[in-house]
């Protein structure tokens, strides 16, 4: 069946979207990403103009996190307190990296740059995670059980500590506003919710469980990639309503589903799923700008990227 | 005064053939409304020569029907590979191009149409493309207008129907032609010129309007017009949709 979007002003099949929507939406829901860095490729793919599906996308992920956040509410599995303080940090990246991401743009060049943080961000962290989850499940096989990762860093000596009861933690909050902030910037740069940096950085820099992580990131997604929305929705008007509900339909009931899956799998094979995912993706973005292009030309809005 | 009026005469005799012949036209729809299930539309254009005085025979007779969408400026990147991968490296925007672009004609172009009126009536779709500036880094434009052409010919956007208007008894003609489900709204300039031996001799000119209706026309409004409200109301069906679904799969899984 096809549909015409009002505002991307193109026809598409309308199953697609909701297909689309449904398999990011599961895997938002599994491993506590947005699915933005998947979900924006794939819309450029069939066509949506880029910058329509940039925010949409938003708009989008913000239903797909609501939905995710309620189910692991449910299940206690987020720290609100540490949700918060992230988001503080968010907030501020975010501003600060739409003011890079301007400057960047008058220079020119922008596009690469996003690009390229793509391809080396995703990299480094996917592989990091590939590698440190395989391990973890090669130990969990010999026996022995599950290694406890909180180990005494120098990340517990720093002032202004905060109990996180939920993460098991009790930190100073600025390695979570760090956190935050280097989120926020990447976020508003290379347009995403942020939630592939922000869970292994959760996992790795500040420690917390595995099964907390998810629902803290979706958390703090939502309220990100609501005020994107905004921004998108009152500079550019290009936020596509029909576009929107059609993903969030697939995405809602694919977030759903995600979750129950999530429960059901393991930390560590969880984590070697999300790498490959991660990896996946660089590989592709990373192809594309080695390989010499079909078409050398394109076209855009004049002033746009 | 003998050589005065034997030009003024000579002027008459060599026009005579060209205001003899006058193109009589008409569209199927002259309004095409973009709702949600909008594919794509078809127009058919059809019209009568009509003449006062036999036809000429010499000079063989043509129809040149074209459609233009509302032109927008835009910018061509072109990508080249620095320090081993492929990046843009130059930009050239355009003033004007027009979002969709269709040439019918009765034969090949080149046969329906002279090259002078051809760059006279602004036919062919390289004349529709208007570069604002030369810009010093770019060393040629026309690579870059080509490569607009070609994007756009391969998306369905600009065509040329050669061969596609049907002619009866040098009298009736009629094409139709395709309009993609991908359209700009605005206004589609329709032109129907008649040429004998390759020279416009008569030019019939409308307009098809093309409009998003119901639906599509409420949202499109209420994204340009509040668009803080829009925002807010995107936010509030996601959220909505989120509690909905969630709410929705716990009753699912308790049963």
């Amino acid at each position: 069946m096809q549909i015409y979007l009002p505002i991307a002003e193109v026809s598409v099949n309308a199953f697609l979207l909701l297909g689309l929507g449904g398999i990011v939406g599961i895997l938002s829901g599994m491993f506590g990403v947005g699915g933005g860095f998947l979900m924006t490729p794939l819309l450029f793919f069939i066509g949506i103009p880029p910058a329509v599906a940039v925010a949409t996308e938003a708009n989008q992920i913000v239903a797909s996190s609501f939905s995710g956040v309620l189910a692991h509410l449910k299940r206690k599995t987020v720290d609100l307190r540490m949700g918060c303080v992230l988001l503080v940090g968010g907030l501020i990246g975010a501003a600060l990296g739409v003011q890079l991401f301007n400057a960047l743009k008058a220079i020119g060049q922008v596009d690469l740059l996003v690009k390229l943080s793509y391809v080396v961000f995703l990299g480094i962290i996917g592989s990091l995670m590939f590698v440190e989850s395989l391990r973890a499940i090669m130990k969990s096989r010999k026996g022995g059980g599950v290694p406890k990762r909180r180990k005494h860093t120098w990340v517990h000596n720093l002032p202004f500590k905060m109990k996180f009861r939920t993460s098991g933690l009790y930190i100073s909050v600025i390695p979570p506003v760090l956190v935050g902030v280097l989120v926020g910037i990447l976020a508003a740069i290379m347009g995403v919710g942020g939630g592939f940096i922000m869970v292994p950085a959760m996992i790795y820099l500040l420690g917390m469980p595995t099964k907390v992580v998810v629902g803290t990131s979706l958390f703090q997604i939502i309220f990100v990639t609501a005020f994107t929305t905004l921004l998108h929705a009152t500079t550019n008007f290009t936020v596509d309503m029909g576009l929107a509900v059609l993903l969030l339909i697939g995405g809602v009931i694919g977030a759903q589903i995600g979750a129950q899956i999530g429960v059901r799998l393991k930390a560590e094979q969880l984590r070697v799923l999300l790498a490959i995912m991660v990896l996946a993706v660089c590989g592709k973005l990373g192809l594309d700008l080695l390989i010499q292009p079909a078409e050398l030309f394109e076209l855009g809005a004049v002033g746009g990227h | 005064m003998l050589r005065i009026l034997s030009i003024i005469a000579l002027f008459f005799l060599s026009a005579l053939p060209t205001r003899a012949e006058e193109i009589v036209a008409g569209l199927s729809q002259n309004r095409v409304s973009i709702t949600a299930t909008f594919v794509g539309s078809e127009i058919l254009i059809f019209g009568a020569v009509k003449r006062e005085s036999p036809p000429p025979e010499d000079s063989p007779l043509g129809v040149v029907v074209v459609v233009e969408g509302p032109s927008a400026p835009i910018t061509v990147r072109k990508k080249d590979k620095r320090f081993g991968i492929w990046v843009n490296t130059d930009a050239m925007e355009l003033a004007a191009a027009p979002s969709f672009y269709a040439i019918a004609t009765s034969n090949t172009l080149d046969n329906t149409i002279s090259k002078l009126d051809d760059f006279q009536h602004l036919i062919s779709v390289e004349r529709s493309i208007q570069i604002s500036d030369n810009p010093f880094n770019i060393d040629d434009p026309r690579e870059f207008t080509d490569a607009l052409i070609r994007i756009r010919e391969k998306s369905g956007l600009y065509k040329r129907l050669e061969n596609s208007v049907k002619l009866a008894q040098d009298t009736l003609f009629e094409t139709r032609i395709a309009l993609p489900a991908n359209l700009t709204e605005g206004d589609y300039r329709t032109r129907i010129l008649l040429t004998r031996g390759g020279q416009v001799t008569s030019e019939y000119e409308t307009i098809i309007n093309v409009q998003k209706v119901g639906l599509e026309r409420w949202i499109f409004n209420l994204a340009h017009e509040q668009p803080l409200i829009y925002g807010l109301l995107s936010l509030v069906i996601a959220i909505a949709a989120g509690w909905g679904a969630s709410a929705a799969f716990r009753m699912i899984l308790r049963n």
